[in-house]
């Protein structure tokens, strides 16, 4: 990343959706009581290889590391995570609904 | 809400990101499902959520802007803040945690500026949440190698003789930057003081607000 060559740097300037806001919370919460540490976090963003970092937004990284985090550290299985989603996803069309208006 | 707004700005006019106004994402059900899971194993609360993001929105550039300032008046308090930048801001109530915070102070011939090549790392407890273009691949990429080029595109043209130091922030490590006070000044207030620093002025891609002589 550092070094190489890249186009101009945009000034677009979004505001944090929720969402967004609370994968940071959960990463603060969870590396504070020890499921990871930003090494853990950071090696779970190197795997995800340089594709990641054109696809992916930030914040959707983010919580792919987390969660491969705590998955590896036994939070949760995988099993788990694969039912809740599916769970999650048949909730309705949109975040809110998802998260029942959470 | 992000997902019951009707001309697709947000009440401080920026626009939301595609993401609110389409269907569920794979990686919002994601979060959802991980805090979900998270709630139910009882490894944190709701409250300890809300709390967590709460205190996220009150960090500002504002707290920063503090340091600076009481740098600005307080010669001893610089020589301490360029000494041991944690220890420093946690004289004036801004708790950097176990990271180690480094001051680098602009001078007639110095100007610093900051980035973070690996991700994303900035010092949050002083500036909040860093600004997307500081995170964008297009900033990463290119301070540490055209870094004046880059800081001509902020608006900041220096003079020829002026040395640039990139400072590549990292996992343990983040760096704040003391702007040089503007002159004119001498009169006011550390609070009037505070108000002339910006927050990319503490990035080093931007300079303090000047005072009509």
């Amino acid at each position: 990343m550092g070094g190489q060559d890249a186009g101009p740097i945009c000034d677009d300037q979004h505001d944090f959706s929720l969402w967004e806001k609370r994968v940071d919370a959960l990463m603060i919460l969870c590396s504070g009581k020890g499921y990871f540490t930003v090494d853990g976090l950071r090696r779970a963003l190197e795997d995800m290889g340089e594709a990641a970092f054109e696809d992916m937004s930030y914040y959707e990284r983010w919580i792919a590391a987390i969660n491969q985090n705590l998955i590896e550290k036994g939070a949760y299985s995988l099993e788990e995570l694969g039912a809740k989603m599916a769970e999650v996803q048949v909730r309705g069309q949109t975040y809110g609904e998802a998260s029942l208006g959470e | 809400m992000p997902h019951d707004h009707h001309d697709h700005l947000s009440p401080s006019g920026h626009p939301y990101r595609a993401d609110d106004d389409t269907a569920l994402s794979y990686w919002q059900s994601m979060e959802i499902a991980v805090r979900e899971l998270l709630l139910e194993k009882s490894i944190t609360t709701p409250a300890e959520i809300a709390a967590q993001i709460d205190a996220m929105d009150a960090r500002s550039p504002a707290n920063g802007a503090a340091l600076v300032a009481r740098a600005w008046c307080d010669p001893d308090f610089k020589e301490r803040l360029l000494k041991d930048g944690s220890a420093a801001s946690r004289e004036l109530g801004f708790d950097v945690g176990p990271m180690l915070l480094i001051a680098v102070e602009n001078t007639a011939n110095i100007h610093n500026i900051i980035v973070c090549t690996l991700c994303s790392c900035y010092p949050r407890n002083l500036l909040g949440l860093p600004p997307d273009w500081y995170k964008s691949r297009a900033y990463r990429s290119r301070t540490v190698k055209e870094p004046r080029k880059v800081l001509s595109e902020f608006g900041v043209a220096l003079p020829e003789g002026t040395h640039i130091r990139v400072h590549d922030s990292t996992a343990d490590m983040r760096y704040v930057v003391i702007p040089a006070r503007p002159n004119g000044t001498d009169k006011m207030s550390e609070s009037e003081l505070a108000k002339l620093v910006t927050r990319d002025s503490m990035i080093g891609t931007g300079l303090p607000k000047t005072v009509s002589a």
